[in-house]
């Protein structure tokens, strides 16, 4: 193992964090607040408790869970995509690194911060509304493994990624409308039967299930299920950057 | 003595369907330093790119010091430290951070005293806090060059190094190449420009679409070069060279006008008395004279030429 290159990857790679630091921890802050405001306070007030969960505190997880998708994509899918683009990738090809030590580098950095993310959420949420974690160690298990599953899929998009539509697309297009779609605001079973079922093809409702029951020890499916769908789909995405690594998939002509 | 690096059989067909190697074989040997020429396009960059692990080939081997570059390419890498053609830098990083990070790269632990040895010899330490944005295009060079040194390799390739550099930053280039090569570097460049070669190398190679067309000593070369000619043009044309200067190794011109003669100014007589005098005693007169110099320049010109 190369430590020092994957140390000198992560360090590069959360510099280039700490630089935009204020807006890494501000639009977060802001953009929690502002769903406060508008389906807590404004919203909540018509719903008064989802399984016997305040309306306010039943959003947090799924807020949480919004920022953390959109947080691992678009940072791990810049951060490859980024030296891809200014040519800056031909110092770590030709560095004696494996493709596993990159992928851990630039994984472990973009999930890192959210998780910073993440939990910076969940403090400013909790100015808002009375929490409580019944399962603070399955919280940070789903906190951590879908970081690294959805800074996987960012990994794989910057690498796909041939232009800046692109980096954009797969996160405003696909992540946003499946995490607010899988439960984010709502429980699945306030749905009509049919779109009950619809909904149970979205990843992201097992993820966000999976971390309410962490928080309020109830769910929309079983947590068994939660955490088997999460790592099924880790095994996915590590199957797919394998294969792009053995390939040399638009890393090397 | 085995060489560092061998390169043995290695073609390159690019995904367009491009041929940009064409079974080339070429052996470094330890702590020379070789200037690979050629014109745009032949092949420089994408040999370059292929021993150091950005591109892959298409076929045959290459070895680091006996490492082959893919099955122990940890090894063959760390030998190696590379300059690239293209100005590739980040931006908001500082000079330091840019520096010390290629040294982790290249699984090196933390030493701010090589660091610090590296932009001093670059004269880059007053602007080691700079951040690479602000700095000029020769600035930006030398960050490339101190980033491809700061884990201490054994085989440096620096791809077209001078480019877009002036004479007095060339001037320090060189200096620089030197000194590594003192420390027992193997230097690797590509230029465009052949006084850089003559200068600098121990040896020559010329590439041209895809092929090595020659491997060179520089003194080889250079004696080569040493060869001289002197024309000399007739006041009378001639249709053939006269008998009585047969002894003498004399071409005429296809219209007969000039007498040229081939001399080495190298070898201990030139010859050039004894053919004046016996000029004059065949009675030929000549209007005007002139010596001419085969250049690097022209005998490369010539390899990488057309044939039209
Ligand atoms: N990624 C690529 N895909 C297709 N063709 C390529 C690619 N990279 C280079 N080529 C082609 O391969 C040939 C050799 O290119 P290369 O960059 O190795 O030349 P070079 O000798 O370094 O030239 P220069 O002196 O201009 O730097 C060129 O014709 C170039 O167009
Ligand atoms: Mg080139």
């Amino acid at each position: 193992m190369n430590i020092h290159a994957i140390k000198a990857i992560y360090r590069f790679e959360m510099a280039r964090t700490g630089r935009t630091l204020f807006q890494s921890i501000v639009s977060p802050v802001i953009s929690t607040s502002l769903y406060f405001v508008v389906f807590g306070a404004a919203i909540g007030s018509r719903i008064a408790e989802v399984d016997g969960v305040s309306y306010g505190a039943f959003i947090v997880p799924g807020l949480i869970m919004l920022s953390l998708l959109t947080q691992s994509v678009s940072n791990a899918s810049f951060g490859i995509y980024f030296p891809r683009f200014t040519g800056t990738i031909y110092e770590v090809l030709s560095a004696p690194v494996s493709y596993l030590e990159i992928v851990i580098a630039y994984v472990g950095a973009a999930a890192t911060k959210a998780i910073i993310v993440g939990l910076i959420i969940l403090a400013t949420a909790a100015l808002f509304v009375p929490l409580e974690i019944q399962h603070p160690g399955w919280m940070l298990l789903f906190l951590l493994l879908t970081a690294v599953t959805f800074s996987l899929l960012g990994f794989i998009i910057g690498i796909w990624a041939d232009n800046f539509e692109k980096l954009q697309f797969v996160p405003m297009l696909i992540i946003t409308p499946l995490a607010f779609l899988g439960g984010s605001f709502y429980s699945i079973s306030m749905l009509p039967p049919f779109w009950q079922k619809v909904t149970l093809f979205n990843p992201v409702v097992y993820l966000i299930s999976g971390f309410r029951w962490s928080f309020y020890g109830q769910a929309d499916v079983g947590v068994g299920v939660s955490l088997a769908m999460t790592l099924l789909f880790l095994g996915l995405c590590l199957a797919v950057i394998w294969w792009i690594f053995r390939t040399g998939y638009r890393l090397k002509s | 003595m085995a060489p560092i690096l061998s390169i043995s059989d290695l073609s390159k067909t690019y995904d367009t369907g491009f041929q940009a190697l064409k079974t080339v074989s070429l052996e470094i040997e330890k702590g020379e330093i070789f200037a690979l020429l050629g014109p745009n396009g032949a092949g420089k960059t994408t040999l370059i790119s292929i021993v150091c692990g950005i591109v892959n080939a298409s076929s045959g081997t290459v070895t680091v010091d006996g490492n082959d570059i893919v099955r122990d390419y940890r090894a063959a890498r760390s030998l190696i430290g590379l300059v690239p053609q293209e100005l590739t830098t980040d931006a908001f990083e500082s000079v330091w951070a840019t520096v010390s990070f290629s040294r982790g790269l290249f699984g090196k632990p933390k030493a701010p005293e090589i660091v610090e040895k590296v932009l001093r010899d670059l004269s880059l330490w007053d602007k080691k806090d700079s951040k690479l944005v602000t700095l000029s295009g020769g600035m930006k060079r030398r960050v490339l060059i101190a980033k491809a040194l700061a884990h201490e390799p054994r085989v440096l390739f620096l791809d077209e190094p001078t480019a877009g550099v002036d004479v007095e930053l060339r001037r320090d280039m060189w200096r620089v190449i030197r000194e590594l090569r003192d420390t027992g570097v193997t230097i690797i460049l590509t230029t465009h420009y052949i006084e850089e070669a003559e200068e600098m190398a121990d040896r020559v190679g010329v590439i041209n679409k895809g092929e090595i067309v020659l491997v060179e000593e520089k003194a080889e070369l250079m004696r080569k070069l040493g060869r001289k000619q002197l024309a000399l043009h007739l006041a009378v044309p001639l249709a053939a060279v006269p008998d009585g200067l047969s002894a003498h190794n004399l071409e005429l011109s296809d219209d007969g006008e000039e007498l040229i003669y081939t001399y080495d100014t190298t070898g201990e007589r030139t010859g050039i008395t004894t053919l004046l005098q016996d000029l004059n005693a065949t009675g030929i007169r000549f209007r005007d004279l002139q010596t001419r110099q085969s250049s690097l320049e022209e005998i490369f010109v010539n390899l990488v030429r057309t044939p039209s």
